[in-house]
């Protein structure tokens, strides 16, 4: 089954550690400057929004890409970057609709988010499962399940 | 590792900007933060010295869990002495601000001098320069932020300034970092605005990283997990904020109600958590959007909240027509019960001020509390207050205040002088509820006994975040204690006021407390720290901190005799509630207090316990 990150905003609290995880697990130090999700917070609003790379089929990235440099892994759907044949000319950070992808100017390669290999580390660092990984085909499955729970069709056959 | 060993040393006098590397030996003994900062003021100025003076200095420094993925790990303090109380003042802050001075590579900034004109520092890691703030000058918090990360066109930076309350000399201005995060109390706000310090700005991008990875890993993950299956840390906290108590503490017969006149407050309920929650007419919307949560932290009980579109405060106003920092339970016990106020909107709104210009709601509301009863007594009147009737219930009075206060105009001046300048200006000193100059927070310590010791011997003045025994009197957290009786309370609060200072030296939040015992902190800083960190080790420095701290003020003129409370905590009985017909009874704790510190008769530590704790 191809699993997908799914994100709730509603359920953030903005706490970050979702960045300091992504960070950890990418960099070996605890930095949100350079994780690959990111937590927007719309003060104004009360809204916390986790983003990160949703790894689209189309992968405006990797088609970009001049070098092949960003590869598909098949088991995880990850759209991954090759840091030893990225030449850091950002042409993807220019491809992709969605800002996923970044440039790190420490050295000089782009960064997105490639899934962690399978183990994503900021759904594991969630307090909130605002993130969660899940099966690709059923991301709202959460969501058809609490309306459905709030439908009253089937209330009157129970009764 | 853990802590960057490197602070900035900023001369606002000359106008330079020195990094030095961290004194490890008082890290060692000190740890970080409250503790390691209050060494370094202690070494560099002189206890004595006018808190406005370009003597006296102001430290901000994180802990060495700060930055890290430890739970509620953002925190940082401001340490200087303090412009309220003239004592030691240590004021600490979540948010985001103390991750990023981390990711600066900096323990610590040691602000001294003062500047010629108004100037904020700008941080870009390694890059820090003074800029000038002529622009900012005047402007709050709020704009001042939103400013320099225009000015820089860079979002993520992460600013602490003052507001125009701090300009102005308002005794418990703020420092206020991520729009609505404070180092809240003892005028640390006004001593950076006496410095013509607006603001610190700072990006920091270097990473953060501990002694022993691995087990640091493993230690702050069961820590998270303790926090989680907590009822208050992973339930009561999250879900109702520390609004949660309000209804508690009310029917505890402990909630400070009109300048302490009473102690039950009959509109409790409206401006309790269970308030917030309600959907209000005009809009359906209840006052709370959502909880929100500090750097780092899995309890998340911050407050985000609107204020209704159809309140007088905000009809006109758009600007405040949007969600911002909502009540927390000090704050709106302040607001309301103190002045006796019960428009859940209007106290929701005066907090916005207090945020948006940098006062301290608990100061701020309880000295109103003190004007509304010299008012009610005729001993001020309409021409005093510029035409405002300070009355008791108000809402008018408490929201026009915030505003004149945030701005130090007209008889907002006034009240930013505290309540005991306020009182004393009239001829009442009787009437400011304080201590050592600091008014009191939201537990009455006729209702709670142990509060009443913990508020007389606070090194900061009137505090329940010095040793916080209504964990213990009123929630049974680690264990249940009688609130009414004083037994067995001094030795209470030396342990809590001990464990306290080692945690407010950490680098992490002290509502972590309600859930984690020092078993669980320890781990956590002995991974993150070298040197061995013991639970043992802590308690230890958490005393050698408190001694310090009280040394700091013994030498800056204040005695025994300043561990004391006002008279109408000691005299005047409570009407209702569980703890009527009772005052409190600091006289029995007081002395057994000392001993159990190795402190003389007369306060003072021992040469002994001094000698004891290697000072
Ligand atoms: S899956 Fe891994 S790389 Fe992607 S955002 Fe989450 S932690 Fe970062
Ligand atoms: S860890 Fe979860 S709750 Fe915290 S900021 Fe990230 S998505 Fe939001
Ligand atoms: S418990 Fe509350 S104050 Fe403490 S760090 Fe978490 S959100 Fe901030």
């Amino acid at each position: 089954m191809l699993k997908a990150l799914n994100i709730d905003p509603g359920k953030c609290t903005g706490c970050l550690q979702c960045e300091l995880a992504c960070s950890f697990e990418n960099e070996g130090v605890f930095n949100p400057s350079k994780s690959r999700i990111k937590v927007f917070n719309f003060h104004d609003q009360g809204r916390f929004v986790p983003y990160t790379c949703t790894q689209c089929d189309e992968a405006w990235c990797m088609h970009a890409c001049p070098v092949d440099a960003i590869a598909l892994n098949k088991l995880t759907g990850a759209k991954e970057v090759n840091d030893n044949l990225c030449v850091g000319c950002k042409v993807c950070t220019i491809a992709c609709p969605f800002g996923t992808v970044n440039y790190n100017s420490a050295t000089g390669k782009v960064i997105k988010c490639d899934l962690c290999g399978g183990d994503p580390e900021c759904a594991k660092a969630c307090p909130t499962e605002a993130i969660t990984f899940v099966d690709a085909d059923w991301t709202g499955l959460d969501k058809m399940r609490k309306w459905a729970a709030r439908t009253d069709a089937g209330q009157q056959a129970a009764h | 590792m853990a802590w960057a060993k490197r602070i900035l040393r900023v001369d606002l006098t000359k106008g330079t900007c020195t990094h030095e590397p961290l004194n490890m030996d008082w890290a060692q003994r000190y740890l970080g933060q409250r503790g390691l900062a209050t060494k370094y003021l202690m070494e560099e100025i002189d206890p004595k010295v006018d808190p406005l003076d370009p003597g006296n200095k102001l430290i901000m420094a994180t802990g060495p869990l700060t930055g890290t993925c430890a739970s509620t790990a953002g925190r940082y303090s401001v340490i200087t002495k303090g412009a309220l109380t003239g004592a030691i003042a240590c004021s600490n802050s979540g948010g985001f601000f103390g991750n990023e001075m981390k990711n600066a590579g900096l323990d610590m900034i040691i602000f001294e001098g003062r500047a010629k004109a108004p100037v904020y520092l700008f941080i870009d890691n390694d890059d820090c320069r003074l800029e000038d703030a002529s622009g900012y000058w005047g402007t709050s918090v709020w704009d001042t932020e939103e400013g320099i990360k225009e000015a820089h066109g860079d979002p993520q930076i992460r600013v602490a300034s003052i507001g125009v309350a701090g300009e102005k000399g308002v005794k418990f201005a703020c420092v206020v970092n991520d729009m609505h995060r404070a180092a809240g109390r003892s005028g640390v706000g006004t001593v950076m605005g006496s410095k013509n310090l607006k603001a610190v700005a700072i990006r920091g991008t270097k990473g953060v990283s501990v002694d022993d990875m691995p087990r640091f890993l493993k230690a702050a993950a069961a820590g998270k997990k303790v926090l989680a299956e907590n009822a208050v840390t992973g339930q009561g906290l999250p879900a109702y904020g520390t609004q949660v108590l309000m209804n508690v503490i009310n029917e505890t017969g402990a909630l400070p109600t009109r300048n302490h006149r009473d102690i039950q407050f009959e509109g409790a309920s409206k401006i309790s958590a269970e308030a917030m929650a309600e959907p209000r007419e005009s809009d359906g919307k209840p006052n709370l959007v959502r909880n929100a949560a500090c750097f780092g932290c899995t309890i998340a009980c911050g407050r985000v909240s609107t204020v209704d579109r159809t309140h007088y405060t905000v009809a006109e106003r758009p600007q405040y027509q949007v969600a911002s920092g909502g009540l927390e339970y000090e704050a709106a016990w302040a607001l309301g019960a103190a002045t006796g106020v019960d428009d859940l909107d209007a106290l929701t709104f005066a907090n916005f001020v207090c945020n948006e210009q940098g006062i301290d709601p608990i100061s701020f509301g309880a000295t109103l509390g003190a004007a509304m009863e010299l008012f009610e007594d005729g001993v001020i009147t309409a021409k005093d207050t510029g035409g405002i009737e300070v009355k008791f219930g108000s809402a008018k009075a408490l929201t026009d205040l915030a505003e004149l206060t945030g701005r130090g105009e007209g008889f907002g001046a006034e009240i930013g002088l505290g309540s005991k300048l306020l009182c004393e200006k009239y001829g009442k000193p009787e009437l400011s509820m304080s201590v050592k100059g600091q008014e009191f927070p939201a537990y009455d310590s006729r209702g709670i006994q142990g509060m009443g010791l913990t508020y007389a011997t606070s090194n900061r003045g009137a505090c329940h975040l010095r040793s916080y025994t209504v964990a213990s009197e009123i929630l049974g957290i680690p264990e249940k204690t009688d609130p009414l009786v004083t037994d067995g309370k001094a030795g209470l609060v030396k342990a809590f006021q001990d464990a306290t200072a080692a945690v407010d030296s950490a680098g992490i939040c002290v509502f972590t407390t309600f859930a984690w015992t020092l078993e669980d902190i320890a781990p956590q800083i002995d991974a993150a720290c070298e040197g061995d960190w013991s639970v043992e080790k802590l308690l230890e420095v958490g005393e050698r901190v408190w001694n310090l701290e009280r040394q700091f003020n013994l030498a800056a003129g204040f005695t025994g005799k300043d561990d004391t409370l006002p008279k109408r905590l000691l005299k005047d009985a409570a009407k209702t509630g569980p703890a009527k017909g009772l005052t409190n009874g600091l006289e029995k704790m007081l002395p057994e207090y000392y001993q159990l510190r190795g402190w003389s008769k007369d306060g003072v530590p021992t040469n002994e316990t001094v000698s004891r704790l290697g000072m």
